[in-house]
């Protein structure tokens, strides 16, 4: 018995879509379009007169070495946040998974981090860290290192890596851990049964059924690390020392809104939207076929 | 449970009821004209600058300011300058010194203070406050754009319980910085973990270095004179003073710890023995410092000819915007008369540590033996005055001005580790801040 329904009228689809269609429409083709058009001008910061520049705002970007140097430093931190914010978030899953039902609590408290707005996260980071008068900082003098991330380009990078890592570890826990009781406890116990090891289990059974899960969290993980963490930025580094934390997003951020130039902000947006609207597709060709479904 | 969810509600309700009724007793009568104000203090000063407003308010029943906090100076230019796209601009923004040039250029956004006060037919009068202060924020042909309102120097701090314990005499000369050399090498071989720290290293050690010493830091008289200004802040006097902070940095004389006040916190706690920053730091430094401290002028190089010239004001002023009616300027202009009142200027210097603004305001803090109470408090004004300003110590007035602070900022802080030559990095800086300079005309022309 198949249950067949059909709808005859004809606009009734769209009417469906019609909400979906316009939220996008408003608020990513308005402004996408809006910055794209923008991008070819140089306005003064109130609006009162304009320039047209053409392709100056772009040439202005890629002859400033320290804005090609931003792509490198981009790299690096969305990587590392992504590495760092899933395969621990990965590890504490698992661990949260195999205590079962009594990890209600210790679960809870694991989602809290993502309940801190990032500036609120950068700050708190930035206080333990702080040369002068940080817990931690402190406590690393004691063993002999003197940390100082306002001058150190290294430790500045761990430090917001840390920060916005630690804040997106509550999300993928979440995501991981559903990921995992989704997963059918008899093929686990099979294969415990053919005497395979909890390591050789979770690498050839719960790794690969896990894996729509991490690809969605991928995605995610890597547009938040592109796009959501300039809060984190602004607080602990400002972009620096020399400019060694300065993620892309947040120079679009900083000449648009603390320079007043809206211009470059705005060629920096269009060339951040192709680099992640590329990136997307990347992900979704190439990754997403090693994905099982 | 039941009664009590009943009283809470009937309780938070008769708050609300109570609030809304406060809130129209003490909102704007129907005649008064509300003037507003967007402003950046928080803390204790805001807490001044709503006593200001308060007195005034009360003093006249024609109009009534409310003062807004907008964030921080970035954040509230940021505000009205979105407000001012937006039509929903306030009267009055506090713009900090660095935004100066933006607000200048922006000739259709801005009505200049010199023309509110004349259309209002005021006797306000501009050659009352002090010619450096005022000179900042005035056109080259003595026209008064907006108001000084807080205005600093640098000065140095002097930990003296840390000298005494170095075995360094505490009254030990340190008006130059040969003298301020020995003395780092006394602290740091007596085992001084903070011999010497600094705020606002742009705004101290470049800024305010190059007018010191009579040197340019923009071509232009320092963009004055015109908006195809350059930067050349990497003259030998500049390298000579960078190279040596630089040394003292690598040998543990010179402890950095970052762009703004942060290191205000290790000095106040006792951990550092000379510091230099803002004179407006002081009240912060006398409520918390359990050690005795003085205050010294800012050290100069005795070797360059002319020194010490005078040094230049960071802080903000009073920008009026444009578009709002002639009633509301007229509010706007008894605002800015009653804000140059000798009593409140005295009052506003007296307590926040800020540069008595008017030469009446310093005449009667004297005059109520102010600075004999509170040694040293006098000195940032001195300094300001000492010599009439030059092309090279008016001030500075440069548009993208904030970007360009952070880029000599991430350079300095290369030097300061050792990555970068001291002549490397202010040429680097140099290049990099023309660059932005040429976008700003371009982008006002």
């Amino acid at each position: 018995m198949e249950k067949r329904v059909f709808f005859r009228n004809r606009w009734l689809p769209y009417i469906l879509v019609a909400p979906q269609i316009a939220v996008t429409l408003v608020f990513f083709f308005w402004p996408a379009g809006e910055a794209i058009y923008q991008s070819v001008f140089m306005p003064d910061p109130f609006g009162l007169k304009t320039n047209y520049v053409g392709l100056a705002n772009f040439q202005f970007l890629f002859t400033d070495p320290y804005y090609r140097n931003s792509f490198a430093t981009t790299a690096v931190f969305s990587f590392s946040v992504t590495a760092v914010s899933m395969s621990a978030a990965l590890w504490l899953a698992v661990l949260a998974d195999r205590v079962g039902k009594k990890a209600g609590g210790y679960t809870t408290l694991l989602i809290w981090p993502y309940a801190v707005a990032p500036a609120i996260a950068g700050v708190l980071w930035m206080f333990l860290f702080m040369p002068s008068i940080g817990v931690l900082a402190r406590a690393l003098g004691h063993f002999g290192y003197s940390w100082n991330h306002s001058l150190n380009g290294g430790e500045a990078m761990i430090l917001v890596v840390i920060a916005s890592a630690w804040k997106q570890i509550s999300y993928n826990f979440l995501f991981f851990l559903a990921g995992l009781q989704s997963i059918p406890r008899s093929l686990i116990e099979a294969a415990a049964i053919d005497g395979a090891s909890f390591s050789r289990r979770f690498w050839t059974i719960v790794f690969p059924l896990l894996s729509p899960t991490t690809f969605f969290l991928l995605v995610v993980n890597v547009v938040y690390a592109f796009f959501e963490t300039f809060g984190v930025i602004h607080t602990i580094t400002g972009g620096g020392p020399q400019q060694s934390t300065s993620i892309l997003v947040y120079k679009v951020f900083s000449d648009g809104f603390v320079g007043q130039d809206l211009g470059s902000s705005a060629a920096q947006s269009v060339i951040l939207l192709l680099l992640v609207g590329g990136l997307t597709i990347i992900q979704f060709r190439y990754i997403e076929r090693r994905v099982q479904y | 449970m039941k009664t009590n969810t009943h009283g809470l509600l009937r309780r938070s309700l008769t708050t609300g009821l109570l609030a809304g009724s406060l809130a129209f007793a003490a909102g704007p009568a129907m005649a008064a004209t509300q003037i507003d104000l967007w402003h950046a203090f928080t803390g204790r000063l805001g807490e001044l600058l709503d006593e200001q407003v308060k007195t005034f308010n009360s003093s006249q029943d024609e109009y009534v300011v409310m003062a807004t906090n907008k964030g921080n100076y970035s954040e509230t230019l940021n505000a009205g300058i979105a407000a001012f796209r937006a039509g929903q601009h306030p009267d009055i923004l506090q713009v900090f010194e660095v935004g100066t040039a933006t607000m200048m250029a922006a000739t259709g956004a801005i009505k200049p203070v010199y023309e509110v006060m004349e259309e209002a037919g005021s006797k306000f009068d501009p050659a009352g406050y002090i010619a450096s202060v005022a000179g900042y924020y005035t056109t080259s042909d003595g026209r008064m754009l907006s108001l000084p309102y807080n205005s600093s120097t640098p000065v140095l701090y002097v930990n003296r319980d840390a000298m005494t314990a170095a075995g360094l005499d505490p009254d030990m000369d340190l008006s130059t910085w040969d003298k301020v050399d020995t003395a780092l090498t006394g602290l740091k071989n007596s085992g001084s973990k903070c011999p010497l720290t600094t705020a606002w290293q742009s705004w101290v050690h470049l800024e305010n270095l190059s007018a010191y010493h009579n040197v340019p830091f923009a071509t232009k008289e320092n963009g004055f004179g015109g908006l195809d200004t350059e930067l050349v802040f990497n003259g030998p006097v500049q390298i000579q003073h960078i190279a040596k902070m630089g040394e003292w940095s690598r040998d543990g004389k010179f402890i950095y710890a970052g762009r703004r006040n942060e290191s205000g916190a290790q000095f106040r706690a006792g951990e550092c023995a000379l510091f230099t920053e803002s004179s407006a730091g002081y009240a912060g430094v006398k409520a918390e410092a359990k050690f005795a401290f003085d205050i010294r002028p800012l050290p100069y190089w005795a070797d360059v000819a002319g020194a010490p010239q005078n040094t230049i004001i960071g802080g903000a002023s009073l920008w009026v915007m444009s578009g709002k009616s002639a009633e509301k300027y007229q509010g706007v202009a008894a605002f800015i008369e009653f804000m140059s009142s000798p009593a409140i200027q005295a009052k506003w210097h007296q307590d926040t540590g800020y540069l008595p603004i008017t030469m009446a305001a310093y005449e009667q803090t004297k005059a109520e033996g102010f600075y004999k109470e509170n040694p040293g408090t006098d000195i940032a004004i001195i300094q300001m005055t000492g010599k009439a300003p030059t092309g090279n110590s008016k001030g500075l007035r440069l548009g993208s001005f904030d970007q360009i602070r952070t880029i000599i900022d991430e350079e300095l802080e290369g030097v300061w580790v050792g990555d970068k030559s001291a002549e490397a990095a202010l040429s680097s800086a140099v290049e990099r801040g023309n660059k932005l300079l040429r976008r700003f005309e371009q982008s006002n022309r």
